[in-house]
């Protein structure tokens, strides 16, 4: 096993940024509009580093697969951003967010990247306010900010529930302006479907031409990879329909390593699934946990009978219902972090508790907090003696104030009133820490490709806090890239426009070419949605929110057996050169075949529990944490970088040692 | 910005349209206020008559600036007609407008085209003879020679003698009801007006498309039934 | 439910097109109405048809990617969700649902239902943004105060997710409501005062050339948004527009 170097620049933490700034390599600006830069992806850290990329005076070509750039799916991120802006005057620090980051991620993220983040994090808000995003305020004018789970300061910047949509619409809009100054070409609705390397180096991409099915090569002197996650791996997640591991899975398999594929965030509190149709599932924001509380009823009896019908949620009493969070971590109660509060969900379904008739729900119950919050304003109202319907009326005024648009969401989606009674929810995968491995300049193995955002691995380590995935998408694409990608550019200004009719092109287009030849002469009776499924369901089963070594082994196993199947059997109806949006899914699914077998590995690897990787082997098996994961930080405080070698099973396993000189390795304790 | 004349935008159109509006409704304002005088004392009304028509303001100026007001606002309704059925070159199979749109609004061409052709009527019935009494008879009296008074009362009541002309005024000014209903606030709305007041504008907008058409019926019939 | 489904069928842009009747059978009245059409796609797949090419993505309301017109109207009956939250329990057993593309000569066909909406990317194009470089050193978030209320309603223009449904549910294919709704969020905040006068004049210009129709306050739009961006918003373009014409020196 080889080791990796991250290029960690020397020096205290807190000035490790500053002086990496100060000696990287500049391009002249003169220079910099001869060099091209293809930016893959177009969300947060996509769209924020196209545009500043576009503004330093490089010639950018951004891609994306939706028909406009503003549809990426950071759109769809609800809660807020993590600043460290200390505006509430509640002794928030750079450190302190470097310190809960690195914790919340269960010491399994690189700490000079995260001091960075902490660092850039607070000109992140300042940047995107002067483009004109409209973050919540009070009353006098300045910017409100709430608090989210897993951390005790107020700290994050929200925009009601729509957070990601306006920070995207933001870098959207820097976008814009760049493209009506024509230093930004954007390829809407293309898909990329490989990286060509020129000697040794990135230097291109293949893409596919979605509207008229054309396979395009585009050239560069950098190619920066900000495709997002690979959560679709699970069939069911609250990614987009298209969201996929496309781009980053052809980059591995030209060289770069891919980092903790198995660190998947599955995100508490989501609409649980209804039905087989279930093409995917929706979150509702982590603050609602703020107000609701979580239970299951205590009685295998009353569970029977809601699951007929017979009573409703509002019947159980208070003593027969088991509020499971709050009597299990009594510090943090409901708002543990996501990993705790989504594994503790699925302890108490696997008992069969279950409130649904999937077995795969828990209440999230307002109740309490509408009773208060009426109190509360019943007597700022100065009214005296409410009825009990009064004070729920008051109270729930109070709560659609805060959360009128997820309730809305809720019962549009469901048919239920969360007013009148208990939601149900269900965790489902939401976000994956793991992804391309990175170096310090976010630079991948493959020298010339970068990774930004969801789609490298870096910061969050093995469980990703609330309102953080918001801020490293722009840090990196706003703050670090830009200038780290200069260092590498600087030898590049004479190299001229990249010719793509070298052989490695050609060579390239071919081989996407044969690709899509292959699936469309494929004779098989099966849509490419049956293979998904197949390896969602495997995936949830037995790679999902909790693994052991049997189930993994097995898991790796069925999968190949579904990827062998699937090249037999895939049916892909109409032609290569039209919109398919079939052949798309099935280009798409051939990848995550092999990312879900890679995926597999590294959890069967890391036989350590530790975030949202959780081993059933282990466990602390007494004392007060009794029960909970056990973390094993002698055999596997290093970051997991896996080698392409031709086949997903027989990855090659780098280690990237963590090294903690800032902070104390220590247990987390929600209790 | 307009590089081309201008109404070449079309914000600049819409507001083109809304301060046309705006002039006519202050017009029918004008002229339901002056008829309603007919009903009320008879020789106010003849007196009002005679002053508009023999004014030279009234006849050389406000009387040209009023047709090609009524004009302007015809050619852009169809104008903006013309070019708003070809921004939509390949009609829906199926569409439900009533869904998410009133009648008013979505048929102001039909209800212009009843009251263009209405005032066709209306032009023949009192302004046409007007003209040829004025301009090519001379007369610019007001009188019919050996009767008493100012002939236009009488004139007045003998056109609302005829039952189906009656019918079809009154038909008319439902329609102009109808147009002045969205027409009112869609005036207001396209100069940019839409704040605090806009509520109470919206109530004032729906009583005045019903009281001028009324008004103006009520006229009709009056003298339909009181000659 | 049974359901007959007569869905808009185009094989390219310069296809005619016509519609298709699909009997289809055992939807769940919790299907959303995108599953409903996975359903249909299955069930033409495994009859060696080709499946129903439509624009989709996030299905949680907030991308902006889908766009069916519905019955008569975009995102179809229910209101204050786009077609990805339409639920099926808005339809009855035996109905027949007509399914068309959002029709505009601003958003020509691509396939089937799936329309050009790069038009809208244009309009912003053209001065949807604040002209400002990325740069660690603007002022501190807090150094201006913005009035909540200005603050708040330029979040709800901003709210906006770009599907085209105000386009396709006014009777003149008009885009009125899109482009207000941005230029209304910038005119709110301090930030975009600076440049409010050329970017109301650029947008709505390339809006023009776009082809869409022209605004009569119809209102259908803001009916049919799936979002319920205000008609406001075009009163307040208009008023921008009113302004920066009379006091632009070109």
């Amino acid at each position: 096993m080889a080791t990796l170097d991250a290029k960690i620049p020397a020096g205290p933490i807190k000035d490790k940024w500053t002086k990496h700034k100060n000696d990287i390599n500049l391009v002249n600006p003169a220079n910099k509009r001869l060099i091209d830069i293809i930016v893959v992806g177009t969300g947060l850290a996509g769209g924020a580093a196209a545009a500043s990329l576009a503004e330093m005076g490089y010639s950018v070509k951004a891609f994306c697969f939706q028909d406009s750039p503003r549809r990426a799916h950071s759109i769809a991120a609800q809660g807020g951003i993590n600043a460290a802006k200390n505006y509430q005057n509640d002794g928030d620090s750079i450190y302190r967010l470097f310190y809960d980051t690195v914790k919340g991620g269960d010491y399994r993220s690189r700490e000079a990247n995260v001091y960075r983040l902490a660092e850039v994090s607070g000109n992140i808000i300042d940047q995107c306010v002067a483009q004109g995003v409209p973050f919540a305020r009070e009353y006098g004018g300045l910017l409100d900010n709430r608090s989210f789970g897993g951390v005790l300061v107020s700290r994050t910047f929200y925009a009601k529930g729509q957070t990601g949509q306006q920070l995207l619409l933001g870098a959207y809009s820097a976008m814009n302006r760049q493209i009506g100054k024509g230093k930004i070409k954007m390829y809407n609705r293309h898909e990329m479907l490989e990286l060509v390397k020129v000697d040794g180096k990135a230097r291109g991409i293949i893409a596919r031409n979605l509207v008229t099915g054309a396979v395009e090569s585009h050239s560069a002197h950098a190619v920066v990879i900000a495709s997002g996650g690979y959560g679709n791996v699970f069939f069911l997640s609250t990614n987009a329909m298209g969201s996929n591991t496309t781009a980053a899975w052809r980059v591995h398999k030209k060289g770069a390593y891919f980092a903790n594929p198995c660190y998947t965030q599955i995100h508490p509190t989501c609409i649980p699934r209804s039905g087989d149709y279930q093409s995917k599932l929706t979150l509702m924001s982590e603050s609602l946990r703020n107000d609701g509380r979580i239970w299951v009823p205590k009685n295998i009896d009353d569970i029977e009978a809601i699951r007929s019908g017979k009573i409703k949620p509002v019947q159980i009493a208070e003593e027969n219902r088991d509020y499971y969070l709050e009597r299990r971590y009594p510090a943090f109660g409901n708002l543990v972090p996501r990993d705790v509060a989504s594994r503790a969900a699925k302890e108490r379904c696997d008992a069969g508790y279950g409130v649904n008739a999937t077995g795969e729900a828990v209440y999230l119950d307002f109740a309490s907090a509408i009773k208060r919050y009426g109190k509360e304003k019943a007597i700022v109202t100065g009214e005296e003696n409410p009825s009990d319907s009064r004070i729920i009326e008051l109270g729930e005024g109070v709560i659609e104030d805060k959360y009128g648009n997820l309730f809305q969401m809720y019962e549009k989606i469901t048919d239920d009133n969360p007013y009148k009674t208990p939601m149900q929810i269900y965790p489902a995968v939401h976000y994956t820490m793991g992804g391309i491995w990175v170096d310090y300049n976010l630079m991948t193995s493959v020298p010339g490709c970068y990774a930004a955002g969801e789609a490298n691995f870096s910061d969050h380590g093995a469980n990703r806090l609330g309102a953080s995935a918001l801020m490293q998408g722009l840090a990196d694409g706003y703050f670090v890239l830009p200038y780290t990608i200069g260092d590498y550019l600087a030898d590049d200004i004479r190299t001229g426009e990249i010719p793509t009719d070298s052989t490695e092109f050609k060579e390239a287009e071919e081989a996407v070419k044969a690709r899509i030849t292959k699936f469309m002469d494929n004779k098989g009776t099966k849509s490419v949605d049956h293979f998904h499924k197949l390896l969602g369901k495997i995936m949830w089963d037995k790679v999902g929110m909790a693994r052991n070594e049997k189930h993994l082994k097995e898991a790796i196993a069925e999968i190949r057996v579904v990827r062998e199947e699937f090249y037999k059997n895939v049916l892909i109806p109409g032609g290569a050169m039209e919109l398919n949006p079939e052949l798309e899914k099935a280009l798409r699914v051939e990848d995550f075949l092999e990312l879900g077998e890679l995926f597999a590995c590294d959890a069967l690897a890391r036989t350590e529990s530790c975030g949202g990787h959780f081993r059933e082997e282990s466990v602390e098996l007494d004392g007060p944490q009794k029960g909970e994961a056990k973390r094993d930080d002698t055999n596997f405080a290093y970051v997991s970088a896996w080698e392409w070698t031709g086949d997903p099973g027989q990855a090659k396993l780098h280690k990237e040692e963590l090294e903690f000189n800032d902070i104390e390795l220590k247990q987390r304790s929600y209790k | 910005m307009s590089k081309s004349g201008p109404l070449s935008s079309s914000i600049a159109r819409k507001m083109a349209m809304a301060l046309s509006a705006f002039f006519l409704m202050f017009f029918l304002l004008q002229h339901l206020t002056i008829n309603m005088t007919s009903v009320i004392d008879g020789d106010t009304f003849n007196d009002l008559s005679q002053f508009m028509g023999t004014n030279f303001l009234v006849q050389y100026i406000l009387q040209p600036v009023l047709l090609l007001g009524v004009v302007f606002h015809f050619v852009i309704g169809f104008v903006l007609e013309l070019k708003n059925r070809s921004a939509r070159d390949v009609r829906y199979v199926k569409y439900k407008g009533a869904a998410s749109a009133t009648w008013m609004s979505r048929n102001m061409i039909l209800t212009g085209l009843v009251i263009l052709a209405f005032m066709g009527l209306h032009f023949y019935d009192f302004w046409i003879p007007e003209l040829k009494t004025k301009f090519i008879d001379g007369d610019w009296s007001g009188m019919v020679a050996g009767e008493e008074g100012y002939r236009y009362l009488t004139e007045l009541k003998h056109k609302f003698e005829n039952p189906v002309r009656v019918g079809i005024y009154v038909v008319s000014f439902i329609l102009l009801g109808l147009h002045l209903a969205h027409g009112f606030n869609s005036a207001f709305q396209s100069m940019g007006a839409n704040n605090k007041y806009t509520k109470g504008l919206k109530k004032f907008g729906i009583a005045f498309s019903v009281l001028i058409p009324l008004g103006f019926i009520f006229i009709a019939l009056f003298h339909h039934f009181n000659h | 439910m049974k359901l007959t489904l007569k869905v808009w069928r185009q094989k390219s842009a310069n296809d005619k097109g016509k519609i298709e009747t699909y009997p289809i059978d055992n939807i769940s009245e919790h299907m959303s109405f995108l599953e409903m059409m996975d359903v249909l796609n299955e069930q033409l797949i495994t009859e060696g048809k080709i499946p129903v090419s439509f624009d989709h993505d996030c299905r949680e309301g907030i991308c902006g990617m889908c766009s069916m017109h519905i019955n008569g109207e975009p995102h179809g009956p229910d209101r204050g969700v786009a077609t990805c939250q339409l639920h099926m329990r808005k339809f009855k057993d035996g109905d027949t649902i007509y399914i068309e593309p959002f029709r505009a000569k601003g958003f020509p066909i691509i396939k089937d239902l799936v329309v050009d909406r790069s038009a809208f990317d244009r309009i912003q194009h053209a001065g949807g943004f604040v002209s400002v470089n990325t740069s660690g050193n603007t002022q501190d978030a807090n150094a201006l105060p913005i009035p909540k209320a200005d603050a708040d309603t330029a979040f709800d223009s901003a709210t906006c997710i770009g599907c085209g449904a105000c386009v396709a549910a006014c009777k003149n294919a008009s885009a009125m409501l899109f482009v207000s709704a941005k230029v209304s969020q910038f005119s709110l905040l301090p930030q975009g005062k600076v440049e409010a006068k050329r970017r109301v004049l650029h947008m709505v210009e390339q809006m023009d050339k776009e082809g869409f129709g022209n605004c009569t306050n119809t209102g259908a739009c803001e009916v049919e948004c799936p979002k319920g961006i205000s008609l406001e918003n075009i009163a307040r373009m208009n008023r921008e527009y009113l302004k920066a014409s009379v006091s632009s020196s070109k």
